[in-house]
């Protein structure tokens, strides 16, 4: 019944045992250390804020007419908004998702997940070229004799929300549908379903939950929008709170207002994220992993660069395999075309405007001007700097709660050491700013340690994003392999050199790049820093901007957004698939 | 058998971040020059066409080995609240470019010293009774307009609120821009209680609130976004003389213009008070003064004799000179500015 | 000897209560449905859980308080043996070192156990490369070389079909003949037991009842 052995076999089992591994440092140690860093940038100046918030009085400020006002203005234009963004995306989605095999899907789809790579202060600029007074539409209608539209005040608000937030609804809402099996769509048409009925019973079952959470997110981004209301609110009649409180402290020096405004946003944020926890959706907005994300992780060799251009824009965007659709009629697939070809205009025509007015007389001595240099270079500087500080701070939360939720199986705690991530849903940046200046002011000229306090705020801005990034890759692994590690001893630095690097290069070069451009084009911590000595690119766009030098402001509109983009595929680039190229 | 992956990326990059860090934070303390002056300034102040540069050039040809270093900043109110913001730690030697409506407000801070500046030879409309604050020009509020877009211009605010809907105006932000919290309080000066109702009805006609005065005379107005734009009586003199151009004017307003007296302090905490306060005593002598008429296009505090431009000559007269005094603007500003907010939001 | 001295874990709402001696030098089987405590036995010897009262003995030293790499065990899973993004060679490297500083004589043992599975020629390839089957072998190669005194493997032969399995029964055969670890393999073929010639131990509702062997 035995076998002969194989002589190898015998030879190999006479080897003398393996040596035993060298423990390291202790698992929590990240983990408490990340935490610690947000919790004193974000409690300290908190404290700051209730010791100064002491001295006020709740009645007389709930009884200023402005306050009220301002909060009303704040809710009824994030409504606007979030209704106008989902309202127009829906049709979008349809579309999309009944042509799958649309030529330039992908990147179109693409293109709308660009919309958290360009910096918001940018594409105001494209769109006050586009939609204000000398812009385009304007041009266009004073030719055929009308009166030119306004766009400062909610129209402009309006406008700039529904920009950034359509392609996130849209995109939402794409991948949902994309989800719904061939079957669904073949058992419609074998039953005879029309459109209507089609959307009741297919399309809308699946769309309701992302939508929702989409809305809530939508709602919790106009809401605390700054940039947008700042420049294209043209007033004190479009003012919301976060703006509010810049004003009460950069224009009035009127710190009770900045604290007592400041604590209402926080209040308001703090209700909105409870919200969205009832919201329906896995919260993963698009980032979600797919069964290509779990291919991308191991990636085969071997691959043309061509073949790899191809795959990048269609990877996660075109469905799995080869789908079928309800067939529908000529003038359906008009309007389709139509409708996804406005989407794309809509979103494409202020970048194309932008891209134009860079190109003026004005461009070369702007390019060369020492503030406009002095300001890339902080703006590069701080860019990095907030994208290894979000970075570490990642990992080190979830090093630890990956251990905690894996290993010690305790996943809810867990989970809720890794909300402490989002704690800037919470603490707008101007409302973080407000507390890091009160904090920091009887110590410090803080105009002069600008840079640092923006970074600090960008950081945690960025947060969110990069552990949403990193979280599904680290938990595979560990999921996968966590006894296997035990087993074989491969802990901390070897770990994390053979084991967990290779696996997360990619995400934490996508990770990277997502902080170094939200840094790079951020204008709401540097307005409240900023100064003649210290000023990043969207600081200098915005004054530019606001004193109507508009050729000047369109160089340097032209100069980030290509800062932005070369610093994203740079980092996605470099950190995520290395300099070398692939070997056979 | 080699290793799969390099793990420099990671060591590189936070070594790369401190040291970027680093020389972020280098200079960021300042060492301040034994014999240099800093002053908060606004921007039209030190444009080509200000008086900066000669003012700058001429007191240091007196005091020999000193430097003085303008500090541009985005508006006029905004140089008080940015030495409120920096508190002690600020920077500033010199402020210059606030004015009387500001004078008691920016004296409550605490963080002005003393002018220790003659200033009973000045030449104003009224007494000058502060020991803190040194004049160093003066002017009168009024709507610059276009006589090209305006033939007939409003000669009183009820004009002004009656007139045709195309008579639209650009004003300033009164929380940033001093001649926008002068029109504010001109019009309570002249309505008093009625203000509000006032800048209700004027809603229709502005254009836009701009953050100061440069953006809303220069980018906006002379680029004929709007027909008036809140400005000073003697902004035409400098078109006149210099553009040698009649086309932009001031209208008279028979309610009566208001004041503004554009003034100059020192910082307590400076450690450059002595040098300071030369400046400041420069600042109402000649040398410092032929620059104002055509650099900063308002009155000089002292009488120049043949050395004013012709052109001022041409300028409206007020038929009667507002002011309000500095403490009870003091007192009143925040309610004021309120009224004002409410009144714009409705 | 593998003992597990009245050994009790709650996991949850199922409670299991273990106490059994093993002989070195034998292979168990241990048959059972799922949930009924197979993989946490396994768990609780190498380490993965601790039990919440009770002692588990090797050759009469406590285990409990050794960490799973410290213990002399070894485990073979049903998935994930291997990283998918280091090749066949450097998995079986981490066997002798966790962090693949391997000294000349090292990487020759490693040579040497893949040419004992006989996959010799696959040293470079990467598992997504290999077949269920290979891919299990590659882990096999690895306890065969970390050559712990007890061998535990969780359903190693789940994902293989008919042919494969067969061999790697004869393998496993082969391996644990050659140096002799107590093994415990657990599956819920009764088949396996016969090809491996081993000891059934039959587990339900949390305990271990012994069967007569063929």
């Amino acid at each position: 019944m035995a076998r002969r052995l194989h002589p190898l076999i015998a030879k190999v089992s006479s080897r003398p045992e393996a040596r035993a591994p060298s423990p390291g440092l202790p698992w929590w140690l990240g983990g408490a250390c990340a935490l610690a860093v947000v919790l004193a940038l974000t409690a300290l100046p908190l404290g700051a804020m209730l010791v100064e918030a002491g001295t006020l009085d709740p009645g007389a400020l709930f009884a200023d007419p402005w306050v009220a006002r301002v909060i009303r203005f704040s809710l009824f234009q994030a409504t606007l908004s979030t209704v106008l963004a989902v309202a127009l995306a829906l049709p979008v989605a349809l579309a999309l998702a009944h042509e799958p095999r649309f030529p330039g899907r992908g990147a179109l789809v693409t293109l709308f997940s660009l919309s958290l790579v360009i910096p918001t202060i940018v594409a105001i600029f494209g769109i006050v070229a586009v939609y204000g007074r000398s812009g385009w539409l304007n041009g266009a209608l004073a030719n055929v004799g009308m009166a030119p539209l306004p766009l400062y005040g909610l129209p402009g608000i309006l406008v700039a929300h529904v920009f950034f937030n359509l392609p996130l609804a849209a995109r939402v809402m794409l991948q949902s549908l994309d989800g719904i099996p061939d079957n669904q769509w073949r058992l419609a048409a074998q039953l005879g379903m029309g459109p209507l009925a089609r959307f009741r019973l297919i399309e809308w079952p699946s769309l309701r939950a992302p939508l929702i959470g989409a809305a809530v997110l939508i709602f919790t981004l106009c809401f605390t929008s700054f940039a947008i209301v700042m420049t294209l609110g043209g007033g004190p009649r479009a003012t919301t709170i976060e703006v509010a409180i810049y004003q009460a402290l950069r224009f009035d020096f009127d710190l009770p207002l900045a604290v007592a405004l400041a604590l209402v946003q926080l209040v308001m944020c703090a209700l909105l994220m409870i919200a969205s926890t009832f919201a329906p959706g896995d919260g993963s907005l698009g980032f979600a992993p797919t069964a290509q994300d779990a291919r991308d992780a191991y990636p085969i060799e071997g691959r043309g660069l061509r073949q790899r251009l191809r795959t990048w824009l269609e990877r996660r965007h075109a469905p799995d395999r080869a789908c079928w659709r309800p067939r529908a009629g000529m003038a359906v697939r008009l309007s389709r075309g139509l409708i996804i070809g406005s989407a794309a205009g809509f979103v494409l025509l202020p970048l194309a405007a932008l891209v134009i007015a860079a190109f003026n007389g004005k461009t070369l001595s702007v390019l060369g001007d020492p503030a406009t240099l002095e300001a890339a270079r902080n703006t590069v500087i701080a860019a990095f700097a907030t994208a290894a500080l979000a970075l570490a701070l990642a990992l080190g939360l979830l090093s630890a709660t990956r251990r905690l939720r894996v290993r010690a199986r305790r996943e809810r705690i867990g989970r809720w050491l890794q909300l402490f991530g989002n704690v800037i849903l919470v603490l707008p940046p101007v409302v973080l700013g407000t507390g890091l200046f009160l904090l920091l002011r009887p110590w410090a000229d803080v105009f002069s340690i600008a840079l640092v306090l923006v970074v600090a705020i960008n950081a945690l801005m960025a947060l969110p994003f990069v552990l949403r990034v990193l979280d599904a890759p680290m938990m595979r692994v560990a999921r996968q392999h966590d006894r296997l590690l035990q087993s074989l001893g491969i802990r901390g630095w070897n770990r994390w050199r053979l084991i967990d690097w290779p696996v997360l290069r990619r995400p934490v070069g996508l990770a990277l790049a997502l902080a170094a451009t939200l840094s790079a084009g951020d204008l709401s911590a540097i307005a409240l820093f900023g100064s003649e000595r210290v000023r990043t690119l969207p600081l200098l766009l915005y004054q530019r901007m606001g004193s109507y030098r508009l050729e000047e402001a369109a160089v340097t509109a032209g100069l980030l957004l290509l800062l932005c983009l070369v610093l994203f595929a740079t980092l996605q680039r470099l950190v995520g698939e290395g300099v070398r190229a692939r070997t056979r | 058998m080699t290793l799969p992956v390099s793990p420099h990326p990671t060591l590189i990059r936070p070594a790369l971040v401190a040291a970027l860090l680093a020389c972020a934070l280098g200079p960021s303390v300042a060492g301040a020059d034994a014999r240099s002056l800093t002053v908060y300034t606004y921007e039209s102040f030190v444009s080509e066409w200000g008086p900066g540069l000669t003012i700058k050039t001429a007191f240091e040809a007196e005091c020999g080995d000193c430097t003085v270093e303008f500090v541009p900043l985005d508006s006029s109110a905004g140089i008080l609240n940015r030495v409120q913001l920096e508190g002690k730690n600020t920077r500033a030697d010199v402020v210059l470019g606030l004015d009387t409506n500001l004078m008691a407000i920016a004296e409550d801070t605490g963080l002005l010293a003393p002018s220790e500046v003659d200033t009973t030879e000045l030449v104003l409309p009224i007494d000058w009774t502060s020991d803190v604050f040194v004049p160093y020009d003066f002017g009168f509020f009024a709507f610059v307009y276009d006589t090209e877009a305006l033939a007939t211009p409003p000669t009183s605010f009820e004009a002004l609120l009656d007139a045709p809907e195309d008579v639209r105006i650009i004003i300033q932000d009164p929380r940033t821009s001093t001649p926008g919290l002068g029109l504010l309080l001109w019009i309570k000066a002249v309505y008093g209680d009625e203000a509000d109702a006032v800048w209700e009805k004027l809603q229709p006609r502005i254009v836009t609130v701009t953050k100061g005065w440069s953006e809303a005379y220069f980018s906006l107005f002379l680029n004929g976004e709007a027909p008036m734009v809140l400005s000073y009586s003697t902004s035409p003199g400098y078109h006149m003389a210099v553009d040698e151009t009649d086309r932009w004017q001031a209208a008279a307003f028979d309610d009566g213009h208001y004041l503004q007296v554009e003034v100059a302090a020192a910082l307590k905490d400076s450690p450059n008070l002595a040098l300071a306060r030369e400046f400041l005593a420069f600042l109402p002598t000649p040398p410092a003064q032929t620059a104002i008429p055509l650099g900063n296009v308002m009155y000089p505090v002292v009488d120049l004799g043949d050395d004013m431009p012709e052109a001022f000559e041409r300028l409206i007269e007020p038929a009667s000179v507002l002011l309000l005094s500095p403490d009870v603007v003091r007192d009143e500003r925040e309610g004021w500015i309120d009224e004002w907010l409410d009144a714009s939001t409705r | 000897m593998l003992e597990l001295d009245d050994v009790t874990l709650a996991l949850g709402e199922a409670r299991f209560r273990f106490s059994l001696a093993l002989g070195a030098d034998a292979v168990h089987v241990l048959l059972g449905r799922s949930g009924s405590g197979k993989s946490t036995l396994l768990n609780l010897v190498a380490g993965f859980a601790a039990p919440d009262t009770g002692d588990i003995r090797w050759n009469g030293a406590s285990l409990l308080a050794l960490a799973p790499d410290r213990r002399p065990v070894n485990t073979l899973f049903q998935h994930h043996n291997l990283f998918a993004h280091l090749s066949v060679a450097q998995n079986v490297g981490l066997g002798l070192h966790p962090g693949l500083k391997l000294t000349g004589a090292q990487h020759e043992q490693v040579r040497d156990a893949l040419a004992a599975v006989g996959l010799a020629a696959h040293a470079d390839k990467r598992p997504p490369a290999l077949s269920g089957g290979e891919q299990q072998r590659v882990g096999l190669a690895r306890c065969l070389l970390r050559r712990k005194p007890v061998l535990l493997m969780d359903e190693p032969f789940g994902a293989l079909d008919g042919a494969t399995r067969q061999e790697m029964i004869a393998l496993t055969r082969d391996v644990t003949a050659s140096y002799s670890p107590c093994t415990i393999v657990v599956t819920h073929d009764p088949e396996d037991a016969a090809g491996l010639g081993a000891r059934v131990l039959r587990i339900a509702d949390g305990q271990v009842r012994p069967e007569p062997s063929a």
